[in-house]
């Protein structure tokens, strides 16, 4: 199955191509539920027999390619539509194929009667297809084909309802914001690519990779190479200063919500930097920055998830947060660490968002948590499975969140310093907060909303066993992780997988100090009983006391005002970039320059040459007599030069 | 297996049709229709048999066909093609029977008139791509103008009359100061080979020898000509006048070939006939060329005419491919050719289809639609994947081809700074800005205009025209060596040309 890789790849695509053709024909929801998620499903499939053939085999023979046909051949250039079939990507394909078979099957209860009920899978398997290929690709083109590609279906699959308002626009203009500040994103993944080509000849990975060490090239170039990989991957993964489109985002159907805005699209910016962490580890300053930037957006994140009042709004900002702790684990150097948090974030932040859409879909479309409240005894098994995702992500043993975060924490302290870890820690605790603020608010407590109109009703199978599927995974997929403290000989089973993809790079990376199981334990203790503060406080003020929200919003109007309005930076780029730009463009580039001044000249010189010539015309009288005359004067001008030049 | 009178074909069935059309009833407009499409037909198939029967390893121009014409001045009747020009001979071919089905209900009045235009027309585009003699080409090359001319005088909008004598004057007026160069190149040429020569296969022997200064002029001659018909930037604001009036077939050819002319024009005659010239101006044409990139790029954004908006994309778009083409390496030309291509294909789809809407509303005004995705399901799929293209979506054309110019004009020697290649790429974004923007504007939101909802979708007529023009779209983002592998011999042949010029042999 590891030579046939590539079905997983051309199975999505033939849902999409079947249903997007013949979708308005076949109209039946069931056939089309059942052929988007079917071919999701047998992709899960192959990709499921490949993993146990590449667990079979040694592990030094775990990296495995097929490879279709040439795609773009001139000079060194030579690229294929060609697949890497090794441990890194077998893991991201498990999840994308997996999560996404799951979010599939949820979608055909939670779309329907939709009018587009076809295009929606169409655009999902259009969707798998893409990440697919951005996942196993074994070159950058092709990776950012695909990288492109999903790119293209989260703004269609945004902008799914077009007719539909959202906020103070349209779920289109959402759509064109994540386009346009992705691509962005991209034009630096682009100039990585050129970079890398003029470096190294070449854009395959197993080249470039192995000519890290054989070329001499001085560190600035990887400097260099790096950062412009890193925008990419912060345009994707929404990271600062390009998360503003991901909170837009929430304009689609909440099934895309999970599926690309949360569990997969959103993570392929940590999958790239973990993919090209050779590259990275050359660059140390490129890693303090990703450091850097992914400890502050997690941070930054979260302080906005604390007060915001729409379900997906929290889940937005927390996905966010996390993406930055993805990058915190990056750029400390724990790659494999990075990659087990992007899995267990895709179980639980997907059931959280799954968990929302069974909720919105119980309140007749209301997504404001203001208005929810007591929705414990209506829906059981939502209420169950977000409990227990809003128990992984804050990081309680032993659920997954809690094994993927605190070695991310671990790292960081170790590798980058207690800076790092406190606001790392800082952030966890807030992540708890608002988690159970969140919980709290929607299933604890008095209703909100008048239960005499609306009737709360638990959703069908076909959603709540997702739910429940992932439930499980979120609990207990963190036993793959157990750190080596813990688990003994074996060793952190994930890492050890891992460790041939990230061992070239984490050659290159020394870190100095010594750390001692006991300090790997305080910290340890340290973050759970951060988490359960957070989880308390948000039990005190939310649950116990509603009115101590009121008070400190009320006695730090401003903070809350500034973080409820997200620090305003959508209003501050509006008027410092967009605006300025669209307006000079109209006014000065085309009313003045084109049409005035450059066309203007055009038409000047046009108009010049009718002038001279009208000019000239007047000469052309047509009166024989001013002829006659002028001639005269001739011939006496010719005889007086004759004479005088005798 | 080479038929040497294959392009003479070419040429002389579009001259017969049309004559043929001449002796038929105004009033036979069905009859006419068919003629010229079947003329068209014919045309694209002998095309196809050259396609077939071409040798793409073969660094010579192949089916050359060459008889003295105008004897004491030296002057052949001197046809041949290599891997660059019959790239754009078949896009030629194939857009023109698109653009003539296109027309069927479009054009109402003078039908007959109509499709003997169209079938000059096609002839001097054909012409231009396969003369060899420097006299055959200029006439061509102007030729061309009369029945571009009438199409867009007699079958245009509102201020026709405006446009096309704009177009005409200001083109006319570059390719005078051509005709002067050429004459100039041919004299000079003379001192070297012995005789008056226009000869270009000669005159790539030669003309290289010329010291620089007389190349830079040279080059200038040809240039200004050639660049006011990319257009380069500042010589474009005759495009939006004559794109927004001109009738959808006559902007369809506009975009999609005539335009073409110009930087084939440069890779044709500036690179490989003044080699030192060409390397001494490239950054000075690369800095044009991003200046348009970015400015077409931002005007086309602010435009409320869709017409309008996608005749500055033009400028945005062709200044890629004098990117690519000054860049001087072999991913940076071989990405410009294919940007051609493209450009033909995606830039031509898209005046088809804000023609076809505008059949149904008359109204170009972006701020006229929205909404329409759900009254007319199929233009929008259309019109989103041909935006797609044009934005350079990776698996789509246009990606192909901007991927190589970049990644060429990044490793270019004679560019030599990374800075072409990073404006350029800012243009990329901007690409996405103005067409998606219009996308949403038009197609996506609340039906708001009462009159859209009577809109009618794509007819069967229309599919037809629109579906092998995104075959092609898909092609060549997917399998591009098609199309590489024809051009790669070229590429490579006036790379030699530029950097490894002939030395002086002759006395």
């Amino acid at each position: 199955m590891i030579d046939l890789i590539y079905l997983s790849v051309l199975f999505p695509l033939l849902g999409f191509l079947i249903n997007g053709i013949f979708g308005t024909k076949i109209k039946n929801e069931k056939i089309i539920g059942i052929i988007g998620s079917g071919a999701i499903g047998l992709a899960f499939l192959v990709v499921f027999i490949a993993f146990f053939e590449t667990l079979s085999l040694p592990v030094n023979l775990r990296t495995n390619y097929s490879e279709l046909f040439t795609w773009i051949k001139v000079g060194f250039l030579d690229v294929s539509f060609a697949y890497q079939v090794d441990q890194l990507s077998l893991v991201m394909a498990l999840i994308v194929t997996g999560v996404g078979f799951i979010i599939h099957v949820y979608s055909i209860g939670y779309m329907h009667g939709d009018k587009s009920f076809w295009r929606f899978f169409a655009y999902l398997n259009l969707f798998i297809f893409a990440m697919m290929n951005l996942i196993l690709a074994d070159n950058f083109v092709l990776m950012f084909l695909g990288w492109e590609g999903v790119g293209l279906c989260s703004y269609l699959l945004i902008g799914f309802w077009y007719e539909k308002d959202f906020e103070k626009s349209t779920t289109a203009a959402a759509g064109l914001k994540a386009f346009i500040v992705n691509r962005i994103g991209d034009v630096g993944f682009l100039l990585a690519m050129f970079l890398i080509y003029l470096t190294f000849n070449s854009l395959k990975f197993s080249e470039v990779f192995s000519r890290v060490n054989a070329f001499d090239v001085p560190e600035h170039i990887f400097t260099l190479i790096t950062l412009f990989l890193f925008i990419g991957a912060v345009g994707k993964s929404a990271q600062i200063p390009l998360y503003i489109w991901l909170p837009d985002a929430m304009a689609g159907p909440t099934p895309v919500s999970a599926l690309i805005h949360a569990a997969t699209m959103v993570t392929a910016g940590v999958y790239m930097v973990a993919r090209t962490s050779v590259l990275f580890a050359s660059a140390p300053t490129t890693m303090m920055i990703v450091a850097v930037i992914g400890v502050f957006t997690a941070l930054f994140a979260a302080t906005i998830g604390l007060v915001q009042n729409d379900i997906k709004k929290v889940l937005a900002y927390s996905t966010i947060s996390q993406l930055g702790y993805m990058f915190l684990a990056m750029g400390a150097g724990a790659f494999s660490a990075g990659i087990f948090h992007v899995m267990t974030h895709a179980f639980f932040k997907a059931l959280l968002f799954l968990g929302a859409g069974s909720i919105i879909h119980a309140m007749h479309e209301e997504q404001d948590i203001q208005y929810y409240g007591g929705l414990k005894k209506y829906l059981p098994i939502t209420y169950g499975t977000f409990l227990v995702a809003a128990t992984a992500i804050s990081g309680i043993p032993p659920l997954s969140g809690f094994f993927s975060k605190d070695e991310i924490l671990w790292y960081s302290y170790t590798n980058l310093g207690y800076v790092f870890w406190i606001i790392g820690l800082l952030t966890a605790v807030m992540t708890a907060f608002y988690m159970f603020r969140l919980h709290f608010l929607i299933f604890n407590g008095t209703a909100r909303f008048d239960e005499a109109k609306t009737h709360p009703h638990e959703s069908p199978n076909v959603m709540t066993t997702p739910l429940v599927i992932l439930a499980i995974l979120s609990a207990i997929g963190g036993f793959i992780g157990i750190p080596a403290i813990f688990s003994g000989e074996h060793g952190n089973i994930f890492h050890n997988w891992m460790a041939p993809i990230f061992k070239p790079a984490e050659l290159k990376l020394v870190y100095y100090g010594t750390h001692t199981h006991f300090e790997e334990i305080l910290l340890m203790a340290i973050s759970v009983a951060g988490a359960l503060a957070g989880i308390f406080a948000a039990r005190h003020i939310y649950l116990k006391n509603p009115n101590i929200a009121g008070n400190l919003s009320a006695r730090f109007k401003t903070v809350y005002r500034i973080l409820l309005n997200k620090y305003y930076v959508d209003e501050v780029y509006d008027a410092v970039i967009i605006n300025p730009t669209v307006n000079s463009s109209r006014s000065i580039l085309w009313k003045i320059v084109d049409n005035k001044i450059i066309d203007g000249l055009v038409n000047i010189l046009a108009g010049s040459v009718g002038d001279i010539s009208s000019l000239i015309r007047k000469l052309q009288t047509g009166f024989v007599q001013s002829y006659a005359v002028v001639m005269m004067i001739g011939v006496l001008l010719a005889f007086f030069w004759l004479i005088l030049s005798l | 297996m080479e038929n040497s009178l294959l392009i003479t074909y070419l040429l002389l069935i579009p001259l017969i049709g049309s004559f043929v059309l001449l002796f038929i009833k105004s009033e036979k407009e069905n009859l006419i229709k068919y003629i010229g499409l079947i003329v068209s037909l014919l045309i694209f198939i002998i095309s196809l048999v050259i396609y077939f029967s071409f040798d793409s390893t073969n660094p010579d121009f192949q089916f050359v066909h060459k008889f003295k014409w105008i004897d004491n001045l030296n002057i052949h009747y001197n046809v041949g093609i290599d891997g660059m020009s019959l790239l754009l001979v078949l896009l030629t071919t194939f857009l023109t029977p698109l653009t003539l089905i296109s027309s069927w209900s479009g054009i109402t009045i003078k039908v007959k008139e109509f499709t003997v235009f169209m079938l000059l027309l096609e002839l001097g585009m054909l012409g231009v791509f396969v003369s060899l003699d420097l006299f055959l080409f200029y006439i061509f090359w102007e030729a061309m103008l009369i029945p571009m001319y009438f199409i867009i005088g007699i079958w245009g909008g509102p201020e026709k009359i405006y446009a096309a004598v704009k177009f005409f004057i200001y083109t006319m007026a570059g390719s005078l100061i051509m005709l002067v160069a050429i004459i100039w190149l041919a004299i000079h040429a003379s001192n070297y080979v012995g005789e008056f020569t226009t000869d270009l296969t000669q005159l790539y022997n030669v003309a290289p020898l010329f010291n620089l200064s007389i190349q830079n002029y040279l080059f200038i001659a040809f240039g200004i000509s050639f660049a006011i018909k990319v257009p380069l930037f500042p010589f474009h604001t005759w495009l939006p006048d004559a794109h927004v009036q001109a009738p959808t077939a006559g902007s369809v050819i506009l975009a999609g070939v005539l335009l073409k002319m110009g930087t084939y024009g440069m890779l044709r005659f500036n690179l490989p006939l003044f080699p030192d010239a060409s390397i001494n101006f490239a950054s000075f044409m690369s800095v044009l060329a991003i200046i348009g990139i970015i400015y077409g790029a931002l005007v086309a954004m602010v435009q409320t005419d869709m017409k309008k908006l996608v005749a500055y994309s033009s400028v945005a778009h062709l200044g890629f491919v004098i990117l690519g083409i000054f860049a001087m390496n072999e991913e940076a030309i071989q990405g410009a050719i294919i940007q051609m291509i493209n450009h033909g294909l995606s830039t031509g789809a898209l005046f088809l289809l804000v023609g076809m809407i505008y059949e149904r509303t008359h109204s170009r005004d972006i701020s006229y639609y929205g909404g329409i995705a759900k009254v007319v399901p199929i233009f929008s799929f259309f019109l989103l994947v041909v935006s797609l293209s044009s934005i350079g979506l990776p698996g789509l054309n246009g990606f192909v081809g901007e991927f190589l110019i970049l990644l060429g004009s990044f490793k270019s020697t004679v560019l030599n700074s990374w800075w072409f290649t990073i404006f350029a790429a800012i243009g990329v974004i901007l690409a996405a800005v103005y067409l998606l923007w219009m996308y949403k504007r038009v197609v996506f939101g609340r039906v708001t205009n009462k009159k859209l909802d009577e809109l009618t979708d794509l007819n069967n007529r229309e599919i037809f025209v629109l579906v092998p023009i995104i075959i092609f779209i898909v092609w060549i983002g997917i399998y591009p060596s098609t199309f590489l592998n024809v051009s790669e011999t070229y590429t490579n042949s006036v790379l030699e040309r530029v950097f490894e010029p002939p030395k002086a042999e002759f006395k």
